[in-house]
């Protein structure tokens, strides 16, 4: 039982073997109650976001007359169109996209270099090397935040999105080299034999052997540091103080109770937040639920 | 959306022992190691963002500052103070309450649900119906924690909030309550905000594990007249111990991490009710201006971590060789 990473991220759908077996036994009573125990349970679960759409939708004198759970009694979008204006939605939407973006490439790039010294080049105490880089991703950020604070306040970069360009990029390169260096570990010796006796240099097989084979992978990358990213707080909190610069998460967040947002202002300001995130979702189920296993045992 | 990282273990990995070479011997120069050059950006980052700010704050704890004149040396003072603290006791103490909102009750939770859409829900009813649930269950997670927590402090909200509405209209109107807002109750609210994010994780993991269990195995502990509760806890429980190990540690360390749905929801009151380390050394930091202090809680809680790892990972490790020689 290694803790490689490797074949779970591109071994096929793990869906399968469920539908491989699913008209052998006949179904009980029981079972429909089992269903039915999952089904409630799943809409217990579902029933805040479904709560949060219908009332951004009302007015707050809608929502004083017929409360929280009916339908709006005709659509309101001003509350919606508050926040959004309040806070320059499009603004935080294209920030949190900057950094997240930026991230996630910066940060696979690094991660291919690290991985291939490490995987394919095998250098001395690589098992210190990816331990290190492990500790980045355990450790609280509280212990990292004010030393940060003071050195980029230092050189002109406090309140600028590099500044959380630079340290995510750093935080999620030390899990993609962990998880990247098992995956370069495992790669086929003979096609990297075969570009070396072409005569290819390092530098061109990384380029135009491992990075393409290992695509798959790397897409996977960026799709999870993007995400990771974007729902960050503490350091985009701490570090992006002027409205301008503010991530979604965090321009909501500072936001809240806040006198001029009425109630179903408030409600509007949460569905604001939560879309971004369920449209990523919707795109990237598979590879979400997937490769969310990545990290677990195999 | 914690990812698990879970630290090679020694004998695993024979390739690195017996073939201790480069992968690519005879192109480049410098043989294996040139290939320190490609560490090299990796290393240069990572020295700048955690390797110096770690041993400065580190630095920090031994020091009174309060960001503006040079730091003063003041040895063991803030480490005597946090022992003394009944502040940052009431914190840990929060934290065992976030990890039992966060761990244990989504672990066990998460067992179940996932034993019952892979086993029955997924055999009887087909896969689809299984990934659908297991994809509402999984919902919440996918929210900026941040965000997640303004979603049910919303539903929360004293006057004419969700929850107090359904109350009165179920005629429950005696529960009503400030839930956040009163310090028998913010505790709790929190961490049902964190069950509720957690859950779909330890789901998602376990369903995973089990397309690992043999059906075999369970027809034929069947046969021997073993009921559900038995195959589950002999079979299933024992087949996907080091997925339970692994969502164990990582949802304890983002257990003790928590800051985001605190910051939204309370700012840690009321007066302590629902502080936390995170939260106190991020207020000592920028809101009382005592770097030292809150450098000192950061620490505490770093070591916390780097303890528990470890021991997580020598307890696992010890039980597997347990396994191994059944």
């Amino acid at each position: 039982m290694t803790a490689t990473i490797a074949p779970e991220l591109s071994v096929a759908e793990p869906e399968h073997p469920l539908k491989l077996r699913q008209r052998k036994t006949r179904r009980t009573v029981g079972d429909w109650l089992i269903l039915a125990a999952a089904i409630v349970f799943g809409a217990l679960i579902a029933a805040p976001f479904v709560i949060i759409l219908i009332n951004s939708f009302k007015s707050p004198a809608d929502y004083a007359t017929s409360g929280p759970l009916t339908l709006p009694s005709n659509l309101y979008f001003d509350g919606i169109a508050a926040f959004w204006e309040r806070v320059n939605f499009p603004e935080k939407l294209w920030n949190s996209f900057f950094i997240s973006g930026m991230v996630a490439i910066l940060a696979v790039l690094i991660s291919v270099f690290n991985a291939f010294a490490i995987g394919i080049g095998r250098v001395k105490g690589r098992t210190w090397i990816i331990i290190l880089f492990l500790l980045a991703n355990m450790l609280p950020q509280e212990a990292l935040l004010y030393p940060l604070y003071y050195m980029f306040k230092q050189v002109g970069l406090y309140d600028n999105v590099w500044s959380v360009i630079i340290i995510f990029t750093v935080i999620q390169s030390a899990f993609g080299t962990y998880l990247l260096s098992s995956v370069y570990g495992t790669f086929p010796k003979e096609i990297l034999e075969a570009a070396s006796l072409d005569g290819a240099s390092r530098w061109q097989i990384l380029w135009r052997v491992i990075v393409p084979i290992s695509r798959p992978t790397l897409a996977v990358l960026v799709i999870f540091f993007f995400i990771w990213t974007w729902n960050e707080f503490l350091i985009p909190l701490t570090f992006l103080v002027s409205n301008a610069n503010q991530t979604v998460p965090v321009s909501i967040a500072v936001l809240q109770g806040d006198r001029l947002m009425d109630v179903t202002t408030t409600s509007a300001s949460a569905l604001l937040g939560l879309i971004p995130t369920l449209i990523f979702f919707l795109i990237f189920q598979r590879t979400l639920t997937r490769g969310i296993t990545a990290g677990a045992v195999k | 959306m914690t990812i698990a990282p879970v630290v090679a273990r020694g004998k695993k990995r024979p390739t690195e022992s017996i073939d201790d070479q480069s992968m690519l011997p005879n192109s480049g120069k410098g043989g294996r190691a040139g290939f320190w050059l490609y560490l090299i950006p990796g290393f240069v980052l990572f020295t700048v963002v955690i390797l110096i700010p770690l041993v400065w704050n580190i630095f920090l704890s031994f020091t009174e500052w309060r960001g503006i004149k040079p730091p003063e040396f003041i040895g063991l003072d803030n480490w005597i103070e946090l022992s003394q603290d009944a502040k940052f006791w009431t914190s840990f103490g929060n934290s065992i309450a976030m990890i039992v909102a966060m761990v244990i009750v989504p672990t066990l939770l998460g067992l179940l649900l996932a034993a019952m859409l892979f086993d029955l829900v997924g055999k009887k009813f087909g896969g689809r119906v299984a990934s659908f649930l297991r994809a509402t269950y999984y919902l919440p997670q996918i929210l900026p924690v941040a965000v997640a927590a303004i979603v049910i402090g919303w539903i929360l909200r004293p006057e004419n909030g969700a929850l107090n509405t359904v109350l009165e209209a179920v005629g429950l109107g005696d529960l009503q309550h400030n839930w956040l807002g009163s310090p028998d109750t913010a505790l709790l609210s929190i961490m049902f905000v964190m069950v509720w994010v957690q859950l779909g994780y330890p789901v998602v993991i376990f369903m995973a594990a089990l397309q690992r269990v043999d059906p075999e195995l369970y027809e034929a502990a069947e046969l021997d007249g073993a009921n559900w509760l038995q195959r589950f806890r002999w079979i299933t429980v024992s087949i996907i111990r080091p997925e339970i190990f692994v969502v164990t540690l990582t949802c304890t360390i983002a257990a003790l991490k928590v800051f985001g749905p605190i910051y939204t929801l309370t700012r840690g009151g009321p007066g302590t009710s629902t502080i936390v380390p995170s939260y106190y050394s991020y207020s000592e930091f920028f809101q009382n201006q005592q770097v030292g202090y809150g450098a000192t809680i950061a620490t505490a809680l770093t070591v916390v971590i780097v303890v528990l790892t470890i021991v997580f990972i020598k307890a696992q490790n010890r039980a597997e060789r347990a396994e191994g020689n059944r």
